[in-house]
């Protein structure tokens, strides 16, 4: 099954290190990883998508806490969240395909944010499953280029953590 | 006043109470080794830096105290890897200095430069690497704070070489706060209630106790418990010497070489009570067939440790003594239904017993082959109460284990979890060196000894009177009695075909070599060498083909061993 789990941690050197080789080292699957520094500059927030049986799980959770630089872990297995994911996708762009593509975009809300005589780019936030609906679109023109930048999730609902 | 960074690191080193230190010098640790001569605290020079992280161990595991360990960088640090990985699997607390090159130089492949913190990320409980003289005390306080707490273990301090020289004031802080890091000690007292409640209606109950008793020192309170509730004890390796080995409620060692009794009970036992153990492969053999009838209480300062291979039916996260103490008290509480129980263990203990009578743990003497097994027992006579036992990996080690007693606690130090051939002389050096007075006998196979035999000249230096037992069977025994077994005989690169004349050896050292060939030399060899000042090898020449009975083959249930060689 599918996890995500967000990881504050000691924004320190070697830090993600520490958290990809637990994986590696463990055999546990990271499907994505996104990391960047939060309000508060000395920690840094990790989203994680991983996936595995309970009993995985609940050793991945428990081996992220081990790690000195773990402050606090958030699973959001079972919690109501929000997903979210950027992809930048270049895709060929000629006479017959230019108005299909912004149709497209247009339709996840995406946006064009760089034109060439042959190529457009376009860029598109949502839910992991939306961004691989509008690829699916995109692939019949011809993707040149994509990049996806691994879901980030918050919970929903007024909980926050607070320095977070 | 502004010190140096090598002053600041032996400052700090005080500070820690730290009073030994185990290493060896070179480019990148020059400075903190020219500061060493002004420095009260003491330094033994090991003849490799392997055989000064295995002597901080063994000075750890034999005192309680933070072992440290000193090298260079380069192959100075990388050879600290096996004794760094040794102390990690044990849980051994311990701090490892390393120096690195100059900060500007990290990176770019400079002379004897490694990326320590990298290669030790995955074998040390943390690690750092200092880049500013003003983070040097506090991290020193961190890595000792964080090697000693919780589930202890070894922490890496890198340092380089321009940090060492730089200056600044030294302030050494009195707490540290980590807050990523708070483990916990004290045990929900609300599980510790159902555990009494567990424990007082058992009517199969094991205690099984792993090295977490060791490390808390919860002997006395381990001692308690079985009496309260005269539970029957096995230890796993690491939990050897928790408990008296000769205690009628004593079942010996369980797992793979353990006892048929210990592995029959648990396999039979309606509570299995673990306390400071991980249920390791080694000793739970086949997991689906490991106690299949027991509810299980975990006790462990780790919480990765529970259920990690084994279900759990109640955890209890906590130090291991901290929880026995709040358990005993709880347990106490409850006479009538101690007494009660009393009288219900009957029929489970004469159970054991018929076990025990069944298959007691012993070997086939002779006249005319020294068997190592008597080799032990001898030593077991007359060796003092409170001598410290090391050991190498093999079978010698396992036999120790068996035929050995130990009656008080931190008296067996040996690589459990990571199996180190080579563990057992440098460990012995670190023992004797934090007891100078105390018996040390390290307990080695010909094979192992040879991995760090280098440490003689350590011991004959420092005049650590080691006493080295080799069971020489020139062989890889433990390697060849698989081979026997599993493999056809076909003795692949087990036959060690070179003979050692191990008592030139020792000479060669300045040290006293002593041989038995035969079974009624053994007594006089031993007595000899106790007699004997100075470090002594006594060379064994035992029954080649021995193997170590029983055992569990791999892959099978515990309670499937095989007792004796067909
Ligand atoms: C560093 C290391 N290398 C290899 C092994 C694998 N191994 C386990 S036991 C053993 C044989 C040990 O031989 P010896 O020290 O002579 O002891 P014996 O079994 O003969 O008592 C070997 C090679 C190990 N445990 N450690």
């Amino acid at each position: 099954m599918r996890h995500t789990i967000s990881v504050l941690v000691e924004n320190e050197f070697g830090v993600l290190s520490r958290v990809s080789g637990l994986f590696s080292g463990r055999g546990f699957n990271i499907e994505s990883l996104s990391v960047a520094p939060t309000l508060d500059p000395t920690i840094s927030r990790m989203t994680i998508v991983t996936s595995g049986d309970d009993r995985i799980l609940e050793q991945i959770n428990k081996q992220l806490n081990k790690l000195i630089d773990t402050i606090k872990i958030i699973d959001f297995t079972g919690e109501d969240f929000i997903e979210r994911e950027m992809a930048l996708i270049k895709v060929t762009a000629d006479e017959n395909s230019r108005a299909e593509i912004l149709r497209i975009a247009d339709i996840f809300r995406g946006k064009i944010v760089d034109v060439t005589p042959k190529c457009y780019t376009v860029e598109v936030t949502g839910s992991p499953v939306k961004v691989n609906a509008i690829i699916d679109l995109l692939r019949p023109m011809g993707i040149k280029e994509l990049v996806r930048s691994g879901p980030v999730v918050l919970g929903r609902g007024p909980k926050g953590w607070k320095s977070g | 006043m502004k010190l140096t960074g090598s002053k600041i690191l032996l400052e700090c080193l005080l500070q820690e109470g730290v009073d030994t230190i185990f290493g060896y010098p070179g480019g990148t640790v020059i400075n903190i080794y020219d500061d060493l001569m002004d420095s009260p605290v003491k330094h033994i020079l090991t003849r490799h830096e392997q055989a000064a992280v295995h002597a901080a161990d063994g000075y750890a595991r034999a005192t309680g105290k933070v072992g440290v360990a000193i090298a260079t960088s380069g192959p100075g640090a990388t050879n600290t890897i096996t004794g760094i990985a040794t102390a990690y699997m044990d849980s051994i607390p311990m701090v490892v200095i390393t120096g690195q090159v100059p900060t500007p130089l990290i990176g770019n492949d400079a002379f004897q430069e490694a990326d320590v913190i990298g290669l030790t990320r995955p074998i040390t409980k943390h690690n750092y690497l200092v880049r500013d003289i003003k983070d040097l005390a506090v991290t020193m306080k961190k890595a000792f704070y964080i090697a000693r707490t919780g589930r202890p273990g070894p922490v890496v301090v890198d340092l380089p070489k321009d940090v060492q020289i730089a200056t600044a004031k030294f302030e050494y802080p009195e707490t540290v706060e980590l807050r990523g890091y708070k483990p916990t000690y004290s045990g929900n007292m609300r599980m510790v209630e159902k555990a009494a409640k567990m424990i007082l209606s058992a009517k199969k109950p094991v205690l099984y106790v792993g090295g977490g008793a060791s490390l808390t020192d919860a002997h006395g309170e381990l001692l308690e418990l079985a009496e309260m509730i005269q539970a029957p004890v096995t230890t796993t390796l690491m939990g050897m010497a928790s408990f008296p080995t000769q205690h009628d409620l004593s079942l010996g060692m369980l797992g793979m070489h353990g006892t048929y009794y210990a592995n029959m009970a648990v396999t039979n036992s309606d509570l299995l009570i673990a306390l400071g153990a991980r249920f390791d492969d080694r000793v739970t053999g086949k997991i689906a067939t490991f106690a299949p009838h027991a509810k299980i209480i975990h006790v462990d300062i780790d919480p990765t440790s529970i259920k990690k291979n084994v279900r759990v039916d109640l955890p209890i996260v906590g130090d291991l003594r901290n929880v026995l103490k709040k358990l005993n008290n709880k347990i106490a509480e409850h006479k009538d239904e101690i007494e009660s129980m009393h009288s219900a263990l009957k029929p489970w203990h004469d159970e054991i017993s018929g076990w025990r009578k069944d298959q007691p743990m012993t070997y086939k003497s002779s006249k005319v082959e020294i068997k190592p097994q008597f080799v032990i027992e001898k030593l077991r006579e007359l060796s003092n109460d409170d001598a410290i036992v090391t050991t190498e990996v093999g079978q010698h080690q396992m036999w120790a284990a068996q035929f050995f007693n130990f009656t008080q606690p931190r008296t067996f130090l040996s690589s459990g979890g990571l199996g180190t051939m080579g563990y057992g002389l440098p460990a012995a050096l670190g023992a004797q060196a934090a007891f100078p007075k105390r018996q040390v006998i390290d307990i080695s196979g010909d094979g192992s000894f040879q991995m760090n035999s280098q440490e003689l000249a350590t011991l004959v230096q420092y005049r650590l009177p080691v006493k080295i037992v080799i069971l020489n069977n020139n062989f890889l025994g433990m390697v060849r009695q698989w081979q026997q077994l599993f493999f056809d005989k076909r003795y692949s690169q087990t036959c060690m075909e070179l003979p050692i004349d191990f008592v030139k050896l020792a000479e060669a050292y300045g040290a006293t070599g002593l041989r038995a060939t035969k079974p009624d030399e053994v007594e006089d060899v031993v007595r000899q060498a106790f007699e004997t000042p100075g470090p002594v090898i006594m060379e064994f020449k035992i029954s080649r083909e021995e193997n170590v009975m029983p055992m569990v083959p791999a892959g099978a249930g515990i309670n499937e061993m095989l007792l004796r060689t067909a």
